[in-house]
């Protein structure tokens, strides 16, 4: 297991305010590691330092060995997910061949090789299906694999995962986190999976970077997810509670019931 | 019977094709122009409704017709006018207008102003009413040469310049997050797209006329976008939609004594009409398929 990703030291604000500081953490390829903590606490920043896109206050941000910088397509991005409108020129296959040649002048030129990238990106995720649908007509689990195929179409070593299960329903939820999990043991990736809520992804986490107040702790869900650790990392009376296989939180300062639906669950 | 007698005469006005023959020579550069502006407008307009920008082409095409009518009080060059309006309008709506939210706002600040300096500079102006008239609702016949062919090269330019970037626009209009982390200028891209759309807005106004430019740079998009959902045949039927409205138009404007305008307008709507009913058909074609597997 090499790392791919490694952050020393590094701190990261805005505004004159720290989002957090002091943070040292290796991604390892093949490892999942969920990112989770509070809004606004800087977890999406996080993934945007990586992307190059913003710049830490100090410390150093280094993939694969170099400054992290804009535009490597050694990583792969899924952001939320949000549903293209009507108005977009692109079906399923479309979007997985911009992840392919995007990024590149002119306009494309149709060739075997290209369509066969497609075809063996769509069939990795299961979405052959409705490869020539219009985008607009898909639902949000269905665009999110493409996504996941678009974000594989470069052969990244590390894959930025920004909320992607949001606002999808539970067997979508579990779909998509099982292709990332698929993908990061067939590929060997490093994973960041940025989430409000770890019960989907529960099984599959390696590690967790939890990020609250300013301070941070990483460690394995057994490790951080408890009473104590949260409690501590929040300043304030947190509860954590394990039933059938899910982790409930409940009392974290500035929860809304729609970040953290598990504390509403428990009210 | 003096009804039809006068209907007989405003159709003959409509629609007149005597000494066609000798006509159409004589319009051979105002049917390129029209063809060229039929492919700018049917390929820009695939961004423009990507983007969601329908609304900033009508305001960039005020302030465009304020340049253009600036140009006609001072004596200046008409084309180099609506360039210099239509430019700054698309600068200033490109970086104030980051958000669609803002961008509609500053659309909406910027075109009153426009409009209001256009018709300044129009009651000022003692030359030919034509003219006047023709900046706000199209005039290509009166259009001399020279600037017939600066129309062309213009066109020309936004064409080459729209293929050159299409991939990575195509990427930034669909995905602006995913393709910044791809390392797409998202940036770049879209001050270079309004720059190109600012380009084609000056070429429009003095083809069809402030008030009708999206005719041409949104109507054919939008029907294309109705009957298909392929980047590469979406771009194409824009393309043909948009060159078949410009050049009918001027076709059907040659032996009347009518602005092309109203020609461009309602082909250009009657293609849009066609294929929303071709839509509702295949829209409820494929609802009555089985529900793909999930």
């Amino acid at each position: 297991m090499s790392v791919v990703l490694r952050l020393e030291r590094a701190a990261l604000g805005f505004g004159g305010r720290a989002l957090w500081e002091g943070l040292d953490l290796e991604v390892s390829s093949g490892e999942l590691i969920a990112v989770l903590g509070a809004n606004g606490s800087g977890k999406s920043s996080l993934l945007k330092v990586v992307l190059g896109q913003v710049r830490l206050w100090s410390g150093s941000a280094t993939f694969l060995g170099s400054p992290v910088r804009r535009g490597d397509r050694r990583i792969g991005y899924v952001p939320q997910q949000r549903l293209a409108e009507d108005g977009v020129p692109l079906r399923g296959r479309d979007l997985v061949a911009l992840g392919v040649d995007g990024h590149r002048w002119g306009v494309p030129i149709p060739s075997r090789a290209r369509r066969q990238r497609v075809n063996q990106l769509l069939s990795s995720v299961g979405a052959e299906a409705y490869a020539s649908t219009p985008l607009s007509s898909l639902s949000g689990g269905e665009q999110q694999r493409l996504r996941i195929a678009q974000a594989l179409a470069a052969d990244p070593r590390l894959l930025l995962c920004d909320e992607p299960l949001l606002s999808l329903d539970l067997p979508h939820q579990r779909l998509v986190s099982d292709l990332v999990d698929n993908a990061r043991r067939r590929l060997d990736l490093g994973v960041l999976f940025v989430t409000h809520d770890i019960n989907p992804i529960l099984d599959k986490v390696d590690r967790v970077l939890y990020i609250a107040n300013h301070r941070f702790r990483i460690g394995t869900p057994d490790e951080v997810m408890t009473t104590d650790v949260l409690s501590e990392l929040f300043d304030a009376p947190v509860e954590v509670i394990r039933h059938n296989g899910r982790i409930l939180v409940a009392g974290v300062p500035d929860h809304d019931p729609y970040h953290h639906p598990e504390a509403a669950v428990l009210r | 019977m003096i009804g039809l007698d006068s209907l007989g005469t405003v159709w003959s006005e409509i629609f007149n094709f005597s000494d066609y023959g000798q006509l159409l020579p004589l319009l051979k550069n105002s049917i390129i122009a029209c063809v060229v502006l039929g492919i700018v407008g049917g390929l820009i307009g695939v961004f423009v409704m990507m983007r969601d920008m329908a609304f900033a082409v009508h305001g960039v095409s005020e302030l465009s017709f304020a340049g253009a009518a600036a140009s006609l009080l001072f004596g200046a060059s008409v084309v180099t006018g609506a360039l210099l309006g239509s430019l700054t309008a698309a600068l200033l709506i490109g970086i104030l207008g980051a958000r669609a939210r803002d961008r509609n706002s500053v659309t909406a600040v910027l075109m009153p102003f426009g409009l209001g300096l256009g018709i300044l500079c129009l009651g000022l102006y003692h030359g030919r009413a034509a003219n006047k008239f023709g900046l706000l609702t199209g005039q290509i016949v009166a259009i001399d040469d020279p600037q017939i062919k600066s129309l062309i090269v213009i066109s020309a330019v936004v064409a080459v310049g729209l293929v050159v970037i299409w991939r990575p626009l195509l990427f930034a209009s669909t995905d602006a997050d995913v393709a910044a982390a791809r390392g797409v200028p998202v940036g770049l891209m879209s001050i270079a797209f309004m720059i190109l759309l600012g380009l084609a807005v000056a070429v429009s106004v003095q083809i069809v006329g402030a008030l009708l430019v999206l005719s041409l740079l949104v109507t054919p998009a939008a029907a294309a976008l109705r009957v298909s959902s392929s980047p590469v045949w979406v771009p194409l039927l824009s393309t043909a939609f948009a060159v078949v409205a410009s050049v009918g138009g001027i076709l059907l404007a040659a032996g009347s004594s009518v602005p092309i305008s109203p020609y461009i307008t309602s082909i250009s709507f009657a293609i849009y009409l066609t294929c929303r009913l071709l839509s509702v058909r295949r829209t409820s074609h494929r609802s009555t398929e089985p529900a793909h597997a999930t």
